[in-house]
C-alpha cells in the first residue's frame, strides 16, 4: 500500500519549556503508578482472605481430627451407633449424631419443598405485580429473623401445640425442631425456585399461552420443567441449610445423642452436639474437645457435597439460558 | 490498493498530531493498517466510512482508550504536537495522554453526580482546590458548551434529570474544563433527535477556535457541515484524506466515491 | 377442525366441549391461585403467631429495668445490660472488619483482577463460603483466634469471626452493585485524565455505595442474631459486668481494653434464658426475642428501602 502523501511537514517541535517540564511529569507519573500499584495490592490481599479463611477452616478442622483418629479408628467412628465420648466408656461412632441430623432435616424438607415450590410457582406465574412487590421483601425479611427465634418458638409454641395433639411427645422430639427449620427455610427455597422460574425466557411462556394453555398449564408443563434444575439446586441448597442449622435443633431436639429415625424422639444432631460440648468446660487437647473439631469435618463435608451439587445444577440451568 | 496522491501542500498550516504507520491489534486481529494521518490545528476532522471499519478504533488511540481492555497492541505512533511525544508509546502515561486529550462519547455518559460536579470531575482529578477557580472553569466550560444559559439557575440539581442533547451538552462542558489540546467525539449525535443534533453540530464548529478537533460519524452530511478536511476508512485501512469539499465533491478513490454516493455502507 | 367436513352442529358440540374444557382448566388454575394465597397467607400467620406470641409474653417484661439491668438469678429482676452492650461492641468489630475486607475485595473481583487461576480460586471460595454453617466458623474461630492468637473468649474473637462469617455476604452485594455501572461511566472518568484509583474511588465507590450499603446492613443482620459460633468459642452466658470502656482516661483517648474482655451478646442471653427451667425466664427469653426480632427486621427493612429507593434514583 503506498502510504498518503501530506502536505504537512513534520513538525519536530519540542520547545524549551516542555523540556523543563518532562522530568517534573516523569517523577508526578512514577508516584502516581507506585500509589495505583499499592493500592490494587491492598485490594488483593482482601480478596484473598476469603481464600486465607477457607484454607484456615480446613487446616483446622483436618488438624484437629487428625488427631483424634489417632485415638479413634476411622472404622468406629463410621459403624459404631452410640456417641458417648465424655463417658467412661466412650464411644464414637458419628452414626448416633447422623440420625439425628438425618430425621430433622428429612421432616424440615417435607415442609419447605412443597411450601417453598407453590409459592415459588405462585409468585412467579400468578401473583398480580402488588402482590409479588409486597411478598417478596416479606419473605426475605422472614429469612432474617434470627435462627435462635426459631428455635424459641419451636420449643415453646410448636411442642406444646403437638402435645395438645399427641400426649406422649417429650418436651424435646425432632419433630418440632423440624418442622420449624422447615418453616425457616421455606423463604430460602421459595426465593431460589422463583429466580430460576423468572429466568425462563418469555418467549417459551408466549409459545405456550399462543397453545391456548392456562397458567397453571403453562407453568406446571413449561416454566417448571424448564427450571427443573433450577428447582433441583434450591432444594440442594435447602437440605445444606437444613444440615448445618444448630440453634433451633439445639434447643427443640435436645443435645444428647440417640440413634433412632424417630421424629418423635429426642436426638442430637451434629451440630447440637458441637454446642452442647462448647456449653461446657472442657479442656484444650482432650479427646472430648478434638471431637468437636472430627464432628465438624463431617458436617462441612456433607454440607460442601451438597452445596457442590447444587452449584453445578444452578451453573447447568443458567448455562440453558 | 493505491491511493491518488491529490493532495497540495499547504505549508502555513500547522500540525496538532499526526499518526504514522499506525496498527492496531485486539489479539491477533489487526483492526487497523498503516495509518498515516495528520490532524490540522483548530480544525474539525472527521472520520467517515461504513461501521466497523474502524474509525472509532482509531479515535480512541488518541486517548488511549484501548488501554482499558486487555490483550491489545499498538504499532507505530501518533505524534502530539508541539512536544512531538508518541501518545501511543507505552512509556506514556496513557492517564497523561487523556488529561491532553479529552473524548465525548457516543451516548450521553454524565456521572450520577450534580450538574456542577460533572463539570468539575476533570479538575478534582487534577488535583484543583480552588473553589472559585473552580467556579469560573465550570461556568466557562458551560458558557463554551452553550449550555449555561439553561442550567445556570440548578446546577446542584441531578446531571441525569437533564434532556439527552443537554447531557451530551454537558459531556462537551466536562470535557472542556481542562482546556484540552484536543476534543475527540465519537458519534456524538447517535443517540440525539435532530434539534439537539443541529446543537451540537453548531457548538462542534464553534468549538475549533479553542481546540483541535477529530470527529467520527456515521452521518455523511454531518461531515460535511462541520469538518475542514474528512478522512474515509474502509476495513482498517485510510482509503483518502482530503479536503471536506475535495472529498464529497471529487474524491479521488473509486471506493469512496461509491460510499458518498450511497453505494454501499 | 374444518367446517367442510363436519355439519354445523357437530361444530357447535366441538366447540361446546372446547369451552367445557377451558372452563375445567381455569378451575384449575384458580384452586392453584387460591393455593398460592393460603401458602402466602400462612407463612404471614406463622410469623403473626410467632411474634404475637413473643409480644404477649414478652412484652410485659420490657421495661427501661429490663435494658439497664444486669443479668441475674431472678427472673423479675434480669436484664439485658451485657448483653447489648456485648452485641453493639461485637457488631462494631465485625463491622470495622467485614466492611474495608469485602468492600475492597468486591472492587478488586470487579474492577482489577484478571482472568486468571487466582481469580477463579477467589470466586469459587466466596461462593463456598456462603454455604458453609455458621458453626463451623465458630469451630475456625476456637482453633485459631481462640487458641492460636490467644485471643480467648473475647469481644474481638467473637467480631473476627462474626466478620468472616458476613464476608462472602459484603463481597457479594459489592460485585452485583459495581456490576450495574455502566462500562461508559467508567470510560467517561478515564477520559478526563483519571487515575484507575480515581476513577474507583470517585465514581465506583459512590455509585455502587446503596447496594454496598444493602449487603452490609442484610450482613450485620445476620450476624446480630448468630448464636451457634459465638456458643462455639466459649462465650460465657452469665456475664454481670461490663467491658472496660472503650473511651479511656485522659491520658489515652482511646482505650482498647474492652477488645479482650469477656462478653455476652443478646441471642447468647437469650438461649441462656430458653434453656432454664423455670418458667418466669422464658418471659426474660420473650423479651429479648422481641428486641432481636425488632432489630434485624427493622436492619431488612432498612435494606429493602435502600435498595428500592436508590433503584428508582438511578437509571444507567
Amino acid at each position: 500500500m503506498s502510504s498518503i502523501s501530506l502536505k504537512y511537514p513534520p513538525q519536530p517541535v519540542v520547545t524549551a519549556a516542555t523540556t523543563v517540564q518532562r522530568p517534573v511529569k516523569v517523577a508526578a507519573n512514577l508516584r502516581r503508578r507506585l500509589t495505583e500499584r499499592s493500592i490494587e495490592t491492598l485490594l488483593l490481599l482482601a480478596a484473598l482472605v476469603s481464600v486465607f479463611t477457607t484454607l484456615a477452616i480446613v487446616a483446622i478442622l483436618v488438624w484437629e481430627s487428625i488427631v483424634f483418629f489417632r485415638t479413634v479408628p476411622l472404622l468406629d467412628f463410621l459403624t459404631d451407633t452410640q456417641w458417648t465420648p465424655l463417658f467412661d466408656d466412650a464411644h464414637f461412632g458419628i452414626i448416633a449424631l447422623l440420625s439425628g441430623t438425618l430425621t430433622t432435616t428429612l421432616v424440615a424438607l417435607l415442609v419447605a419443598i412443597p411450601f417453598g415450590t407453590v409459592l415459588a410457582i405462585y409468585l412467579s406465574e400468578f401473583a398480580p405485580f402488588r402482590v409479588r412487590e409486597l411478598a417478596k421483601p416479606f419473605l426475605e425479611m422472614l429469612g432474617g429473623v434470627p435462627t435462635i427465634v426459631y428455635g424459641y418458638f419451636a420449643l415453646l409454641f410448636v411442642t406444646p401445640l403437638l402435645q395438645k395433639i399427641h400426649p406422649g411427645l417429650p418436651g424435646f422430639n425432632m419433630l418440632a425442631a423440624g418442622l420449624v427449620m422447615g418453616i425457616m427455610i421455606v423463604p430460602y427455597v421459595s426465593s431460589l425456585s422463583e429466580d430460576a422460574m423468572r429466568a425462563v425466557p418469555m418467549n417459551m411462556r408466549e409459545a405456550s399461552y399462543a397453545m391456548g394453555a392456562t397458567r397453571l398449564q403453562t407453568a406446571l408443563f413449561v416454566v417448571t420443567p424448564a427450571a427443573l434444575s433450577g428447582l433441583a439446586s434450591s432444594y440442594i441448597l435447602g437440605i445444606s441449610r437444613a444440615v448445618g442449622e444448630t440453634m433451633v435443633v439445639a434447643i427443640a431436639a435436645g443435645m444428647q445423642p440417640n440413634f433412632t429415625f424417630n421424629p418423635a424422639e429426642p436426638a442430637a444432631t451434629i451440630t447440637a452436639y458441637i454446642v452442647q460440648v462448647a456449653l461446657g468446660d472442657l479442656p484444650h487437647g482432650s479427646i472430648g474437645y478434638q471431637t468437636i473439631f472430627a464432628a465438624g469435618l463431617t458436617l462441612l463435608l456433607i454440607t460442601l457435597l451438597f452445596n457442590i451439587i447444587g452449584h453445578l445444577l444452578r451453573r447447568r440451568f443458567r448455562e440453558a439460558y | 490498493m493505491s491511493i491518488a496522491n491529490t493532495l497540495t501542500a499547504k505549508p502555513t498550516a500547522e500540525l496538532k498530531a499526526r499518526a504514522n504507520a499506525l496498527n492496531f491489534y485486539y489479539g491477533n486481529f489487526q483492526a487497523l493498517k498503516n495509518i498515516d494521518f495528520p490532524v490540522e490545528k483548530n480544525q474539525v476532522t472527521a472520520l467517515i466510512g461504513p461501521s466497523g471499519c474502524g474509525k472509532s478504533t482509531f479515535l480512541r488511540c488518541f486517548n488511549r482508550m484501548h488501554d482499558l481492555y486487555p490483550n491489545m497492541r499498538y504499532e507505530g505512533e501518533i505524534l502530539l504536537y508541539p512536544d512531538g511525544v508518541n501518545i501511543v508509546d507505552r512509556q506514556v502515561d496513557p492517564i497523561e495522554v487523556r488529561m491532553r486529550i479529552s473524548m465525548v462519547f457516543q451516548k450521553p455518559n454524565p456521572f450520577p453526580k450534580s450538574i456542577y460536579e460533572n463539570v468539575a470531575y476533570g479538575l478534582r482529578v487534577r488535583g484543583v482546590r480552588n473553589r472559585s477557580l473552580i467556579d469560573e472553569k465550570v461556568e466557562e466550560a458551560l458558557r463554551a458548551a452553550a449550555l449555561w444559559g439553561e442550567v445556570k439557575d440548578r446546577l446542584g440539581d441531578l446531571a441525569f434529570n437533564l434532556s439527552g442533547g443537554q447531557q451530551q451538552r454537558l459531556c462537551i462542558a466536562r470535557a472542556l474544563a481542562t482546556d484540552p489540546e484536543m476534543l475527540l467525539f465519537d458519534e456524538p449525535t447517535s443517540a440525539l433527535d435532530p434539534i439537539a443534533t443541529a446543537k451540537i453540530e453548531e457548538l462542534v464548529s464553534e468549538l475549533k477556535e479553542r481546540v483541535t478537533i477529530l470527529i467520527v460519524t456515521h452521518n455523511m452530511q454531518q461531515a460535511a457541515r462541520v469538518s475542514a478536511y474528512t478522512a474515509f476508512m474502509y476495513i482498517g485501512e485510510l482509503i483518502e484524506f482530503d479536503d471536506t469539499k475535495k472529498i464529497f465533491t471529487n474524491p479521488s478513490s473509486k471506493l469512496t466515491e461509491e460510499y458518498i454516493t450511497g453505494r454501499f455502507g | 377442525m374444518s367446517p367442510q367436513s363436519h355439519p354445523t352442529t357437530t361444530n357447535d358440540a366441538a366447540v361446546n366441549e372446547i369451552r367445557r374444557l377451558i372452563a375445567r382448566h381455569k378451575t384449575w388454575d384458580g384452586l392453584f391461585g387460591l393455593l398460592g394465597i393460603v401458602t402466602l397467607l400462612s407463612a404471614l400467620l406463622v410469623f403473626a403467631t410467632l411474634f404475637g406470641q413473643m409480644l404477649v409474653n414478652g412484652l410485659p417484661h420490657l421495661s427501661w429495668e429490663f435494658f439497664t439491668s444486669f443479668p441475674s438469678r431472678r427472673a423479675a429482676s434480669a436484664g439485658i445490660l451485657s448483653a447489648w452492650v456485648g452485641t453493639v461492641l461485637v457488631m462494631l468489630v465485625t463491622t470495622l472488619v467485614a466492611v474495608p475486607l469485602g468492600v475492597g475485595a468486591g472492587i478488586y473481583l470487579e474492577e482489577y483482577a484478571a482472568r486468571n487461576l487466582l481469580t477463579d480460586i477467589i470466586e469459587i471460595n466466596v461462593t463456598n463460603l456462603a454455604g458453609v454453617p455458621s458453626i463451623i466458623y465458630g469451630l475456625l474461630a476456637l482453633g485459631l483466634f481462640v487458641y492460636q492468637f490467644g485471643l480467648g473468649q473475647s469481644i474481638a474473637a467473637a467480631g473476627l469471626t462474626l466478620a468472616l462469617l458476613i464476608l462472602p455476604v459484603v463481597i457479594v452485594a459489592t460485585r452485583e452493585a459495581i456490576r450495574t455501572i455502566p462500562q461508559n461511566i467508567r470510560e467517561g472518568a478515564y477520559a478526563c485524565g483519571a487515575t484507575k484509583w480515581q476513577m474507583v474511588a470517585h465514581h465506583i465507590i459512590p455509585y455502587s455505595l446503596p447496594g454496598i450499603m444493602t449487603g452490609v446492613i442484610i450482613g450485620l443482620a445476620r450476624a446480630i442474631g448468630e448464636t451457634a459460633p459465638i456458643i462455639t468459642i466459649g462465650a460465657l452466658t452469665f456475664i454481670a459486668f461490663l467491658p472496660p470502656s472503650p473511651f479511656g482516661d485522659a491520658e489515652h483517648l482511646l482505650s482498647f481494653e474492652w477488645l479482650l474482655a469477656p462478653f455476652t451478646v443478646m441471642p447468647i442471653q437469650m438461649f441462656n434464658w430458653i434453656s432454664r427451667p423455670e418458667e418466669a425466664f422464658q418471659a426474660n427469653a420473650a423479651a429479648a426475642g422481641l428486641i432481636l426480632v425488632v432489630m434485624t427486621l427493622s436492619m431488612n427493612a432498612i435494606a429493602i428501602w435502600i435498595r428500592h429507593h436508590f433503584r428508582k434514583k438511578i437509571k444507567w
